[in-house]
């Protein structure tokens, strides 16, 4: 049973080894495709204050800008989209200042739009994700107001799986999409109105919240341990969250078939099986367990052991 | 047959080894819990484990901060400074007599006196736990405790693994201890005589 369920975890590791092996479609090494041409855009929509030539007076006044508007341009040319002129997205009215009001009317596109139906994505499974959303919590009693932008801001999402990152800086890209909103009461409140529950009071049962929170993603707890996705996407009612330690601590660790994962082909080659990939970046009680120690620990309580029965023996016998 | 009675462990000292046994007992079955967490089989539910675990490692730290001072305040520091002295030659004896004379009941060659609680092989393996394994367990726990005290990496592996390694080796190690300590303290006259002992502080010499 427990073979069967290693031999398992092994194929699926295999498996999804393998497509986060498989090539990017992005160019990240070259230069931005329109680097010059969003420079226009970045001018005002890159800094905390704009200037603008004023038709009537002529004169040049100097304006604060929406902080909420603000994108930093080395966050967005490491993005996906990082070939992409900001017209692409936006209609091309926006090159004139000040914007038509009327522009604010405009659809946006949605992920769906240019990649639903796409083999050329077919690795990322977007029809799968989307399918995936609506269950979540989010998309059942936000839909209105809740979309996939809401977690991939379209100025700056990266693909932190698909390249080479480390778990510590996997984790704290993923977790900073969740609480991007989580811990600010702004854009929580942009979704619905009423309280934002504090992070830190919600997870008080977990000893060590920082260290945690540093080691693991909010979507380890609050998706389905039994999703084989790459990148769950249905986060569950709080009530269905991971709530058991035993569930990361201990050898099996959920751990493995999500986080680690990602890191699990590269590492199993360079440095032996499960355990190396745990013990490079933390230390999860119950889930490292070195062998050749388990081996030789068994080994000395068995000859002290044994020393003991041999000197119960010639006690008794005399 | 004369029954003699001595005072070997005065009253901080019984207090302060009912508390360590207590503890230590209880550290071992909850870091065994741990250690060996399993979903199907769980010893002891993993977060009372932790905590039981953390609050035991705190007051056992505290209780070898009395026990170190207490030690070399009082005349007890003596039995461990007499009891290394020309500790080799001594401790084969003494594992000479435990595999051959001790069985046949024969006297033991370093009999337990006001001078001389100790046998060589009790003075080093009490020395060795005291002033080494237990430091080494009592830091690094706490350590772990504080983890961002934890230099982050040592040649690539992680700080906290490097640790808990230590810290577990260590702690197997002690409980090694703790089973032979237990035996050897049942190879009185009677077999309860040495807990007794370390109950009452009296020891019984039987002659
Ligand atoms: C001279 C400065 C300036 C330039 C250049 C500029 N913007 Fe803006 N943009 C603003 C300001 C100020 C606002 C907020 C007030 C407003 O909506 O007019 C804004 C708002 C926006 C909005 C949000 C509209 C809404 O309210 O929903 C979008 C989208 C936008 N700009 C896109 C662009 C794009 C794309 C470019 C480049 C093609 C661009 N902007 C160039 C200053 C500028
Ligand atoms: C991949 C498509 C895409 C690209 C490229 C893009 N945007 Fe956007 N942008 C969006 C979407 C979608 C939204 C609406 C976000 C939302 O609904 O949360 C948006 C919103 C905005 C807003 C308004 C924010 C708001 O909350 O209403 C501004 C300003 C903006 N973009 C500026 C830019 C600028 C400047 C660039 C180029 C540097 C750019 N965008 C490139 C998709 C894009
Ligand atoms: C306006 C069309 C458009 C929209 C909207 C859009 N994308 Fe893209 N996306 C593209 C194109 C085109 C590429 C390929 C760009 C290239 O090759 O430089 C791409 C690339 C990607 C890639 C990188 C693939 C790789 O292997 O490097 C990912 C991931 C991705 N998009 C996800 C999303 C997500 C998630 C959304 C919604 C939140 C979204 N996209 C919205 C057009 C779009
Ligand atoms: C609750 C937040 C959230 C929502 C909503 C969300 N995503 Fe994601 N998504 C993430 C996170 C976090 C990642 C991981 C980022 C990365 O690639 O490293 C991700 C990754 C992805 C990826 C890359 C997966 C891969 O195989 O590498 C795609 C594609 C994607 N999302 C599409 C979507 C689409 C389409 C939607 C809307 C139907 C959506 N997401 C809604 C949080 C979200
Ligand atoms: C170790 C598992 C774990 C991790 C990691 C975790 N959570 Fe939770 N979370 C839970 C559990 C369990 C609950 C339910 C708590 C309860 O009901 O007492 C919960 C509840 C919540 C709730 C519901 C709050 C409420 O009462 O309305 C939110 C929101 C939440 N978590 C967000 C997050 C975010 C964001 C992250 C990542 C920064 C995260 N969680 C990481 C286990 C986790
Ligand atoms: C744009 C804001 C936003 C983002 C981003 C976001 N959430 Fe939420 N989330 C909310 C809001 C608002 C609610 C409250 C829904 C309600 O109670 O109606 C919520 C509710 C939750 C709940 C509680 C569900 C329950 O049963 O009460 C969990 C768990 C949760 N989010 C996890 C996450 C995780 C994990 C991520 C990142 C992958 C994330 N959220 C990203 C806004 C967000
Ligand atoms: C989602 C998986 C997950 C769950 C659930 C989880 N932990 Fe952890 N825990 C980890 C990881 C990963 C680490 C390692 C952190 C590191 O080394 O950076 C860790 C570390 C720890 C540590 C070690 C702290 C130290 O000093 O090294 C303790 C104690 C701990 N967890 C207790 C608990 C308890 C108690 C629970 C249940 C209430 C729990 N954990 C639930 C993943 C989890
Ligand atoms: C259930 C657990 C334990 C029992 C039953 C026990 C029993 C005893 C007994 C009977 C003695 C007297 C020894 C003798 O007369 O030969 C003794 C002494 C001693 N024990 Fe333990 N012990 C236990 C746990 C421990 C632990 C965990 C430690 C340290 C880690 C420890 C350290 C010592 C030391 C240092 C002495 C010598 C005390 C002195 O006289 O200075 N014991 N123990």
């Amino acid at each position: 049973m427990k073979s069967k369920t290693i031999v398992a975890v092994f194929m699926l590791m295999v498996f999804w080894g393998q497509q986060g092996l498989s090539d990017r479609i992005v160019d990240m090494e070259s230069e931005p495709a329109n680097l010059e041409s969003n420079k226009h855009c970045f001018s005002c929509h890159g800094e905390r204050f704009y200037t603008f030539e004023n038709e009537f007076s002529g004169s040049i006044e100097r304006k604060a800008m929406n902080p909420n508007f603000i994108y930093n341009p080395d966050e967005f040319y490491q993005g996906v989209h990082r070939h992409f002129s900001c017209t692409d997205c936006h209609s091309p009215d926006y090159e004139t200042f000040p914007h038509n009001a009327e522009l604010r009317l405009d659809m946006m596109f949605s992920c769906m739009d240019c990649h639903g139906g796409d083999d050329t994505y077919a690795q990322y499974n977007f029809d799968l994700i989307q399918d995936e959303f609506y269950k979540s919590v989010h998309a059942d009693r936000h839909f209105e107001t809740f979309d996939c932008w809401s977690c991939h801001d379209p100025h700056s999402y990266r693909l932190m799986t698909r390249d080479n990152f480390r778990t510590a800086e996997i984790v704290s890209y993923h977790n900073q999409t969740c609480t991007e909103c989580h811990q600010n009461p702004d854009k929580y409140q942009l979704v619905m109105d009423g309280e934002m529950p504090l992070l830190e009071d919600i997870h008080s049962f977990l000893p060590n919240y920082n260290l945690h929170f540093n080691a693991v993603r909010c979507i380890e707890c609050h998706t389905s341990p039994q999703d084989t996705m790459w990148v769950a996407h249905n986060i569950l009612p709080k009530e269905m969250a991971v709530k058991n330690c035993v569930e990361c601590h201990s050898t099996n660790t959920l751990l493995m078939s999500s986080l680690y994962r990602y890191q699990a082909v590269e590492n199993r080659s360079e440095r032996g099986f499960f355990n190396a990939i745990i013990l490079n970046d933390a230390y999860v009680i119950g889930a490292n367990r070195n062998q050749f120690l388990n081996i030789a620990s068994l080994v000395i309580l068995g000859m002290v052991l044994l020393a003991m029965i041999g000197h119960i023996i010639l006690r008794i016998i005399k | 047959m004369a029954e003699e009675k001595i005072y070997l462990y005065p009253i901080w000292l019984r207090v302060w080894h009912g508390v360590n046994a207590i503890l230590i007992m209880l550290l071992i079955a909850t870091g065994i819990s741990m250690q060996y967490a399993n979903p199907d089989y769980p010893l002891i539910r993993f977060d009372w484990a932790v905590s039981i675990h953390n609050i035991s490692g705190i007051i056992m730290a505290i209780n070898y901060v009395i026990f170190l001072p207490s030690n070399l305040a009082t005349k007890n520091r003596r039995y461990y400074i007499d009891g290394l002295k020309n500790i080799v030659p001594r401790m084969m004896r003494m594992i000479k007599y435990y595999l051959t004379e001790q069985p046949k009941k024969l006297p033991s060659p370093f009999p337990v006196t006001k001078e001389n609680k100790f046998n060589p092989l009790q003075a080093m393996t009490y020395s060795v736990v005291m002033v080494f394994f237990l430091p080494v367990v009592i830091t690094t726990g706490l350590a772990l405790l504080f983890p961002e005290t934890i230099v982050k990496e040592v040649f690539g592996y992680s700080g906290i693994f490097l640790t808990a390694l230590l810290h577990s080796a260590i702690g197997f190690l002690i409980s090694i201890f703790l089973i032979i300590h237990i035996y050897v303290c049942t190879t009185g006259k009677k077999i309860t005589d040495n807990f007794k002992g370390i109950i009452t502080g009296y020891h019984h010499i039987h002659k």
